[in-house]
């Protein structure tokens, strides 16, 4: 059985370094509409390879929007237009015959450009060093229900662990901010009791992190909610915003 | 630095000088409203009010020191939440998808704040001035406010800033709430609702005063 292919017209984001200078390049592209845009690149690549140019250079790991490594700006959208889906995730058969696609890294000073598509997105794991963990003694493992949570703060909580860290909020909020990925991270935790004890300094420490890291401030746009590819919601950042306020009238620090 | 200024200038800590400032603000605009309204019941009521507050002139220098340091506050933060926040992104994508993700009012905040801050200096220097050093002895308040629609220019200028200042709340009322991390599936709705009414009435309530005065005006009255 024959293939019907699309074609496409790529305005892809090339740059050397985080120094140099970037500009888009032309690609026309026959696909598979089941193919993802991920598989187009490899695709493209292939070819590029043979033809001895050098490969766009772009990031991917599990391509079951599960990991966070791939992200791309296509037409604008961070993860594309579709909604609550990763890059991974996004088939040619979102596109029409004929279309122009630009496909743009993420764009924000805390996340330099490496090559091509690729940012440097270590500022997301400073912020989670300075506190997105919990700390337990180690030993045999508790009981399982020694401590009991209602399912609604539960769900609540495994909401904000859906966050997977790929920078999409940051990508998407006019302001660069990492909101959304620092109070998915808080939230986890202080929505359930084994995250308490260190509930205050976490969300301290986090935005501290957050603010260092060279990421703007949260204007309340809303943009990073609409773009998550796991829909995290910005009522974790006001949950947030109030134990930030909490926490400065509580902590001992002076 | 104190453990109170280092919170305060965290990107969450100016997020809350803003709300905490910019709610006071609202509730200033809502006594400002209220006095404004008598506009329309007639020269005596409006003379009489302004007449006394001006009996009672050190209260009312006292509640202007106040709104110097909310207004102070609010345009330092606010200034320096733009400069920051430019520096934070400063490379724009070549499809700008912003419009499909949110809402104009809140995209535009630093520019329709920056043009209420023009009209707050304007605003202050002719009316304001007049009203507290240019009297003369005299309490014809209402002609005053009478004779400064009858331009045409100023008129619209007043019309416009109205409308900006409507946008400028519809956003900043439900965005302080988010700030202070009121957010809840069942109440946020009415909040934002509340800030659009706010937002309307104030932006149709404020422009009907010029409008008022320019269409009286060319009847020749």
């Amino acid at each position: 059985m024959k293939e019907t292919k699309i074609n496409l017209t790529l305005k892809v984001w090339r740059q050397e370094s985080a120094k140099s200078k970037g500009n888009f390049e032309e690609f026309k592209v026959a696909v598979s509409p089941h193919s993802s845009i991920l598989e187009m690149f490899d695709e493209l690549n292939n070819r590029l390879e043979l033809e001895g140019k050098i490969p766009i250079a772009f990031e991917s790991d599990c391509r079951e929007g599960i990991c966070g490594t791939c992200g791309l700006v296509i037409n604008g959208h961070p993860h594309g237009e579709k909604k609550k889906t990763a890059t991974c995730q996004m088939h040619m058969r979102s596109f029409k015959e004929g279309e122009t696609i630009y496909i743009e890294p993420f764009r924000a000073k805390a996340f330099p450009i490496l090559r091509d598509l690729m940012v440097d997105r270590s500022g997301l794991d400073k912020i989670q060093q300075a506190g997105g963990y919990a700390s337990f003694n180690t030993g045999s493992a508790p009981d399982a229900n020694a401590i009991l949570i209602s399912k609604e703060t539960a769900s609540l909580a495994l909401d904000a662990a859906e966050c997977i860290g790929c920078g999409a909020c940051v990508a998407a909020c006019k302001n660069s901010s990492a909101m959304l990925f620092v109070s998915a991270k808080v939230s986890q935790f202080a929505l359930l009791p084994q995250g308490q004890p260190e509930r205050y300094e976490r969300v301290q420490n986090m935005v501290i992190a957050h603010d260092e890291s060279g990421f703007g401030s949260c204007t309340n746009t809303y943009a990073c909610e609409a773009e998550c590819p796991k829909g995290i919601s910005i009522s974790n950042i006001a949950r947030m915003n109030r134990d930030y306020f909490v926490s400065n009238l509580k902590l001992q620090n002076v | 630095m104190s453990w109170l200024s280092k919170s305060l200038s965290s990107s969450i800590g100016k997020k809350i000088i803003m709300a905490i400032t910019g709610l006071s603000l609202i509730l200033f605009l809502t006594v400002h409203f209220i006095n404004n309204m008598f506009l329309f019941f007639g020269k005596e009521g409006f003379d009489m009010l302004v007449s006394s507050l001006d009996a009672v002139k050190p209260i009312v220098r006292v509640a202007e020191s106040m709104l110097v340091i909310l207004f102070g506050f609010h345009i330092y933060n606010g200034i320096k939440l733009w400069w920051e926040n430019r520096q934070a992104n400063p490379e724009k994508y070549a499809v700008n998808a912003a419009k499909e993700n949110s809402t104009f009012f809140s995209r535009t905040m630093p520019y329709t704040g920056g043009i209420i801050l023009v009209f707050l200096i304007l605003h202050l220097a002719s009316l304001w001035v007049k009203f507290n050093f240019g009297m003369e002895g005299t309490h014809h308040y209402y002609d005053v406010v009478a004779a400064t629609f009858q331009s045409l220019p100023v008129a619209i200028f007043y019309v416009f800033v109205m409308l900006v200042l409507g946008f400028h709340l519809n956003h900043g009322f439900q965005s302080a709430f988010q700030t202070f991390g009121w957010h809840h599936k069942k109440y946020t709705p009415l909040v934002e609702f509340i800030g659009t009414a706010y937002a309307v009435v104030f932006a149709i309530g404020f422009s009907a005063i010029p409008i008022y005065f320019f269409i009286r005006s060319m009847g020749g009255n």
